[in-house]
C-alpha cells in the first residue's frame, strides 16, 4: 500500500492556485525530498497531507482521508513544521507529560532518553531555549512516537549549520528504520540529497520532477568540460550551463554517459544544481533537450 | 508496532489549560489571600465584637460575605478573559500546528477548553473560597480563645453551614446560566484575528443600539444584562428573583432553577455555538 496517494490535488486561496491537481505517490519506507522555491505550494501539501486544510481532488494518507480523519491519522503520522510551532510557554516536563497522556504511540523512556544527550533542563520553557534547543525537543518527541509517517516542513529553518547536521543525522540513525516514510521540505537540498531515496520538485503548484534517487543518476549527468570540446557538449542539448574557473560546467537530462565521456570529467550532479536547471525556463538548451 | 497505550486526551487537554493559563487558579487565589490577609488584620478588634451585646445585623459575616464576592468576580473575569484567548493565543503564536499534529480531535479540545470556565474556574474559586473562610474561622477562634472568650459565641454568630450549601449550588447554577456567554466568547475566540473582545461587543452593542433607535426599545440590552449577571440572581436569589438573597435551606429551590426555560434554552444556544466553534477550530488557519 502506498503511504500517500494523491491524484489531481488542487487546492486554491481564492483566486491564487496554490496546486494544480498534482499526481503524488509515495510508498512506505521512503525518504522523500519536497523541493521548490517559495510559493511553489510545498508547505499547502504537506498541510493537505496532514488534513490541516480542506483540498480537492483525491487523497489519502495511509488508508484514510488526511481531512475527515485527521485525529485517527495523528496517531500514525508526525509533523514538524519550523521551530516557531511548539508552544512557547510550555515546560519540558509538560511537553512530555503531555504527549505521554495523549499519544497512545509515545514512549516517554526513549523521549527521556534523547533529551539526555541534549543539554535541555526539564524544568525549562521552550521560550528559554535556543531555536536549535527546541528542535532538539521537538525531534526527541517525535522520534519517541512510533509513527508509521514523518513529515517535516522545513524543519531546519533558522538553525546553525551544527544543529541541522545534528539533526538529520539523529533522524537518519535513531529513527528511520525502512518501515517508516519520511517526507520532508526544505531550502537547503545539499544538507538532505544524500538521505533522500527519492526526490519531487515543485514549482507553481505543479510536479516539475518525481524521481528516484536511483533513476535520478541514470537520467542526469554533468559534464565539466574539456575546453575544446565545449561546442561539441553544446550540441548535445544540455539543460543548464554554468562557467566554474573558466570552464564550462553543463548539466544533461536523458544524455548517455558513454557519449559525454570522452568530451570531459562527467559526474553526478547535485540537487542544487539540476534544480537551478529545472526552474531556470529561459535557458535555451531545455527547449532542445524537451 | 508497538501495542496501543491507554490516553486520556481530554483530561490532558484541560491540565494543558491551566498550564498555559495559570490565571485561572492564581488570580482567584490572590483575591482569596488579600480577604484573608485583611481579616487577620481586623481580628485585633475581633474579641471585643464577640464578647459584646448582639445586634441583629452585626457585621461578624461580612468579611465571609466580601471574601465570598471577591473570589466569585475574580474568577468570573479570569473566565471571561481566558475563553477570549482560549482559541486566539494558539492562532496567533502558531502553536495550534503542533496540537494539531497530535492525535487528539477539535471536539476534545474544544471541549476541554468549555471545561476551563464551566468546570474548572468554579472548583477553583470554590476551594479558594472554603479554604480562605476556613482558616478565617480557625484564626477567628484562637483569637476569641486566647481574650479568654466563650467560642461558642462566635460560631453562634458565624454560621457558615448555610453559605457553604449555598457556594456549590450557586456556582453550578452560574456556570449553567453563562453556558452561551462562554460559548460565544471562545467562538470569537476562534473567528476574530485580533481584538476578540471588540468583536465580542460589537454585535449585541449595535444590535441594541439599532433597536433603541428604530423601535425606542431596550430588549436586546435588558436580555443582554440579564444572561451575563443573571446568573448570580438565578442562582443566590429566592426563586431566582434578584430581590431577597437567600438566608435560609428552604430558599433554595432546585426545582425552579431547573425547570426554568432560560436555563435549558441558553444550554442549547451553547451546545449549537460550540458546534460552530469545533468547526472553526478545524478550519481557521494560523494568524
Amino acid at each position: 500500500m502506498a503511504c500517500i496517494d494523491a491524484r489531481g490535488l488542487h487546492k486554491s486561496y481564492g483566486k491564487t492556485v496554490a496546486l494544480e491537481g498534482i499526481d503524488l505517490r509515495v510508498e512506505e519506507g521512503r525518504i522523500l525530498g519536497l523541493i521548490g522555491p517559495n510559493g511553489a505550494g510545498k508547505s499547502t501539501a504537506l498541510q493537505a497531507i496532514l488534513g490541516l486544510i480542506p483540498h480537492e481532488g483525491e487523497l489519502t494518507v495511509l488508508g484514510r482521508n488526511p481531512w475527515t480523519a485527521r485525529e485517527a491519522l495523528m496517531s500514525d503520522v508526525c509533523f514538524i513544521a519550523d521551530v516557531a510551532v511548539m508552544p512557547r510557554w510550555m515546560r519540558v516536563w509538560q511537553a512530555l507529560d503531555y504527549m505521554d497522556g495523549v499519544h497512545p504511540r509515545f514512549d516517554r523512556a526513549k523521549a527521556e532518553g534523547f533529551l539526555a544527550k541534549t543539554s535541555i533542563k526539564r524544568a525549562s520553557k521552550v521560550r528559554e531555549l535556543s531555536k536549535g534547543m527546541t528542535a532538539q525537543l521537538h525531534l526527541a518527541l517525535v522520534m519517541a512516537v512510533d509513527a508509521r509517517l514523518l513529515v517535516l516542513d522545513e524543519p531546519t529553518l533558522g538553525l546553525d549549520i551544527l544543529y541541522r547536521k545534528q539533526f538529520y543525522d539523529s533522524l537518519l540513525n535513531d529513527y528511520f528504520d525502512h518501515s517508516r516514510t519520511i517526507v520532508v521540505s526544505t531550502h537547503q537540498v545539499d544538507e538532505i540529497e544524500h538521505i533522500l531515496t527519492d526526490v519531487v520538485f515543485l514549482d507553481r503548484g505543479r510536479i516539475v520532477l518525481d524521481v528516484s534517487m536511483e533513476a535520478y543518476e541514470a537520467r542526469f549527468a554533468e559534464l565539466l568540460a574539456t575546453p575544446e570540446h565545449v561546442a561539441a557538449a553544446r550540441s548535445l542539448g544540455p539543460i543548464h550551463e554554468r562557467q566554474l574557473f573558466g570552464r564550462s560546467i553543463l548539466v544533461f537530462e536523458g544524455v548517455d554517459r558513454a557519449r559525454l565521456a570522452g568530451l570531459g570529467e562527467v559526474r553526478t550532479p547535485g540537487l542544487a544544481d539540476v534544480f537551478v536547471a529545472k526552474m531556470t525556463p529561459t535557458f535555451p538548451g531545455r527547449e532542445q533537450a524537451a | 508496532m508497538s501495542a496501543e497505550r491507554k490516553v486520556r486526551p481530554f483530561y490532558w487537554s484541560v491540565r494543558r489549560e491551566l498550564w498555559e493559563h495559570p490565571a485561572i487558579y492564581l488570580a482567584p487565589a490572590a483575591a482569596g489571600a488579600v480577604g484573608l490577609l485583611g481579616f487577620l488584620v481586623s481580628t485585633l478588634w475581633l474579641a471585643r465584637s464577640v464578647a459584646g451585646a448582639v445586634p441583629k445585623n452585626d457585621g461578624l459575616m461580612m468579611p465571609y460575605v466580601f471574601t465570598a464576592l471577591a473570589v466569585m468576580m475574580i474568577g468570573f473575569l479570569v473566565s471571561i478573559f481566558y475563553c477570549l484567548s482560549a482559541l486566539n493565543g494558539e492562532r496567533r503564536d502558531r502553536s495550534i500546528q503542533f496540537w494539531k499534529s497530535l492525535p487528539v480531535s477539535d471536539r476534545t479540545t474544544v471541549l476541554a477548553k468549555m471545561a476551563v470556565p464551566m468546570v474548572a474556574a468554579p472548583m477553583v474559586v470554590l476551594a479558594v473560597i472554603l479554604g480562605a473562610q476556613f482558616v478565617m474561622l480557625v484564626f477567628s477562634t484562637v483569637v476569641v480563645l486566647l481574650n479568654g472568650v466563650d467560642p461558642g459565641r462566635l460560631w453562634a454568630r458565624v454560621d457558615l453551614r448555610l453559605m457553604w450549601t449555598v457556594l456549590p449550588y450557586g456556582l453550578l447554577v452560574n456556570a449553567l446560566w453563562m453556558a452561551p456567554v462562554y460559548a460565544w466568547l471562545l467562538l470569537i475566540s476562534g473567528w476574530a484575528k485580533r481584538m476578540a473582545i471588540v468583536w465580542a461587543l460589537a454585535p449585541p452593542l449595535g444590535l441594541a443600539l439599532f433597536e433603541r433607535l428604530a423601535f425606542n426599545s431596550t430588549h436586546v440590552i435588558r436580555f443582554m444584562i440579564e444572561r451575563v449577571v443573571g446568573g448570580f440572581g438565578e442562582a443566590f436569589s429566592v426563586k431566582g428573583e434578584g430581590k431577597a438573597a437567600i438566608d435560609k435551606f428552604s430558599d433554595i429551590d432546585p426545582v425552579h432553577t431547573f425547570s426554568s426555560p432560560h436555563v435549558w434554552g441558553g444550554l442549547a444556544v451553547a451546545g449549537l455555538l460550540l458546534a460552530v466553534v469545533v468547526r472553526l477550530r478545524r478550519s481557521r488557519d494560523p494568524i
